[in-house]
């Protein structure tokens, strides 16, 4: 993985030191909170509704076992022994004190991580496939690439007011695992007709209030010219983007009010002027940049792993964490093991300190020290060895991190809301801890299948809800917390947002309709069908009338 | 006119600037200083408009002068059998903690929200 140069740390650390007079001016009263909230967010740190949180960024997604070790000491040293994984590879810590916020930076340097630029309207952490040098029928490993971005857009003088903040995910393979096509701007790489890497680039997705698919503004943009072309996009948007309405001030809105063809008009026009520039990337640049994502010395494997299928064919229950948590890689005889943060009845994307101590041990010992963070909240070992996953499954198991649920009904995406967060409507967390409860049975969850729900305790939409295949959006009705539930979105490769049920329901409604929902896909669906497969055969109207009775 | 309306129970809240934590305001009649505490229970209790409009003014000018806390306003609460209760569930959720992790912090505590 990537580590800092000289110039990266001399960064950071003059980071800290400042915002650690900052800090000190601040509680002696020096300084207003007017006066210091624009750079208290500026180092990560928010006010919500019970205390300071810190946002700390993790760069697409890429940890090592020692910055995870980190994060453990902190949570239990700092904070009240536990973090959260956010939707944007991002752990946000609920209870730092802003007196001790200076040397819980400190200790982040320490292991070259920080809080710069996760608020604010700027380009924010750029986010990616957590199978990224893994993944089989990957083009090229995508952290090169969004590393490249990361140099780019840290601190770029022209683009730290921009409209709006401004997000950017980038995906080396076909299948998007990192939901690019709702992000501000969207990178996946494809092969040109003559066999060259590149990039399709999609501009103006993004969710909250506006939802949008982004549009494809270039299907094949060769890989020198990323930063000239991205830099064209910026500078555009910077131009055309609403200041006068916050909630206008997207990218996605820029897109849709000029329309897609003249906004790419005017990139085209913009590039032509810089694409040449020393925007334009030489070789030798990417290639230093590359080598510090050379894969890691794996070992010439056997196809097979024999102690693997033994023990899937008398245990069901690791048979099943196989099935669902473990992924294909693409050197033989690896695999890829997803951890689970959604275990029954808890906060998804919540862990312990001890679970981040934990994971570490495991990077070390099966994952060549090598954690990934995934934008549905789980963690992820890259590079474990097939014949081991019986080893790294017990361990798990031993520390509660087991669960079997990728991608099943209880590996919900939710966002703090209410209980933590300054601007929800409706708690979050709560209803995704009893939907994993009610679905908690495991021939039931297999039943149901492949099965995405995503719920926010607001607009702002930080869990997704747009593009859940169930969506769930807290909404205040008449002081009472209240529930929106809409279907048939998809956050990947076949992105689509979901429509509104109808009216919306109480807290303690709201998983009674899920259930409803799923016994409505499962009367319908046809052999072999997923949800979403299903819902998009047959439509709304059968889920309407099970949930509100015939009209 | 009209029936008369009562005026509704409120205190002063905010968070303390060195955590962060929910905090609200104490201070007798007339005094022109407060202290913060922690605990709901411990809050002074404005029964009317002008007595909230003296605390609120109290809070106010004790976060600009002493710079200890952020952002104090006005919460309605109500009287109940437990204690004081806030009318709407956002306040009631702040000064109870998170209705999730109730094994740790102030919600650990006795709670009903
Ligand atoms: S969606 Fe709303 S409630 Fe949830 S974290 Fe984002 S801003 Fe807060």
């Amino acid at each position: 993985m990537y580590h800092y140069d000289e110039y990266d740390h001399a960064l950071v650390q003059d980071r800290v030191a400042q915002f650690r007079r900052q800090v000190e001016r601040r509680l002696a009263g020096e300084l207003t909170e007017d006066q210091f909230r624009p750079l208290r967010l500026m180092n990560g740190l928010y006010l919500q509704l019970h205390a300071y949180m810190l946002r700390i960024a993790i760069p697409y997604g890429t940890l090592d076992a020692r910055q995870m070790r980190k994060l453990a000491y902190i949570a239990r040293r700092y904070d009240k022994g536990y973090g959260h994984f956010t939707t944007r590879h991002n752990m946000q810590f609920n209870w730092p004190k802003l007196e001790e916020t200076p040397d819980i930076l400190a200790e982040l340097a320490s292991v070259e991580m920080h809080a710069i630029q996760t608020s604010g309207n700027c380009i924010r952490n750029v986010t990616s496939d957590q199978y990224a040098g893994a993944a089989e029928g990957e083009i090229e490993d995508p952290r090169i690439w969004c590393e490249i971005i990361r140099q780019w857009s840290t601190l770029h003088p022209e683009f730290s007011f921009l409209p709006r903040k401004f997000k950017i995910a980038v995906t080396g393979s076909e299948a998007d695992r990192a939901a690019v096509k709702v992000h501000d701007i969207g990178l996946i790489m494809r092969r040109d007709g003559a066999g060259q890497a590149g990039f399709e680039v999609i501009v103006g997705g993004g969710l909250g209030r506006t939802p949008f698919i982004g549009k494809t503004i270039r299907p094949f943009l060769p890989k020198e010219d990323l930063l000239s072309y991205l830099e064209a996009i910026l500078r555009v948007y910077n131009q055309l983007g609403r200041r006068d309405n916050k909630f206008k001030a997207r990218i996605k809105v820029t897109v849709h009010e000029t329309g897609a063809e003249e906004f790419t008009r005017l990139v085209e026009a913009e590039w032509l002027q810089i694409k040449d520039s020393a925007l334009k990337l030489p070789k030798q640049e990417v290639d230093r940049i590359a080598r510090h994502f050379e894969p890691p010395a794996f070992r010439v494997l056997s196809k097979t792993a024999p102690a693997t299928e033994a023990r899937i064919a008398r245990d069901r229950d690791f048979a099943a964490w196989v099935r669902h948590n473990v992924a294909a890689h693409k050197v033989s005889g690896y695999a890829i093991a997803n951890i689970s943060l959604k275990p029954i009845g808890k906060p998804p994307g919540d862990a312990t300190a001890e679970q981040m101590d934990v994971v570490a041990d495991l990077a070390d010992a099966f994952s060549f020290g090598e954690i990934r963070v995934t934008h549905a909240q789980n963690l992820v070992l890259p590079h474990v060895e097939r014949d081991r996953l019986p080893e790294l499954y017990d361990r798990l198991a031993a520390a509660g991190l087991a669960a079997s649920n990728i991608g099943l009904i209880s590996d919900i995406i939710a966002c703090p809301g209410l209980d933590y967060c300054s601007l929800a409507n409706a708690r979050s967390i709560p209803i995704a801890e009893r939907i994993t409860e009610r679905f908690a049975d495991r021939d039931r969850l297999e039943l149901i299948g492949e099965m995405q729900i995503k719920s926010s305790g607001c607009i702002n939409a930080c869990g997704h809800h747009h593009v859940g295949h169930i969506g769930i959006l807290g909404v205040d009705r008449k002081g009472e917390e209240h529930y929106q539930v809409q279907i048939g979105g998809s956050a990947s490769e076949d992105a689509a947002l979901g429509r509104i049920l109808g009216r919306g329901f109480s807290a303690d409604e709201v998983v009674d309709v899920v259930e409803k929902i799923v016994d409505t896909y499962l009367a319908h669906r046809n052999a072999g069908e997923t949800f979403i497969e299903t819902y998009r055969r047959i439509g709304q109207d059968p889920f309407k009338e099970r949930v509100y009775g015939a009209a | 006119m009209g029936e008369e309306v009562e005026d509704m129970d409120q205190v002063v809240i905010a968070n303390r600037l060195s955590d962060g934590l929910v905090v609200f305001l104490a201070a007798a009649p007339g005094s022109l200083q407060g202290e913060w505490k922690l605990r709901l229970e411990q809050a002074s209790v404005a029964s009317d408009d002008a007595r909230a409009q003296e605390l609120l003014a109290l809070g106010v000018a004790a976060a600009r002068q002493e710079q200890k806390v952020i952002e104090p306003y006005l919460i309605e609460v109500e009287r109940t059998a437990e204690g004081l209760r806030p009318t709407l569930y956002r306040e009631r959720i702040r000064c109870q903690g998170p209705t999730v992790r109730t094994d740790l912090g102030k919600q650990a505590e006795a709670r009903e929200v």
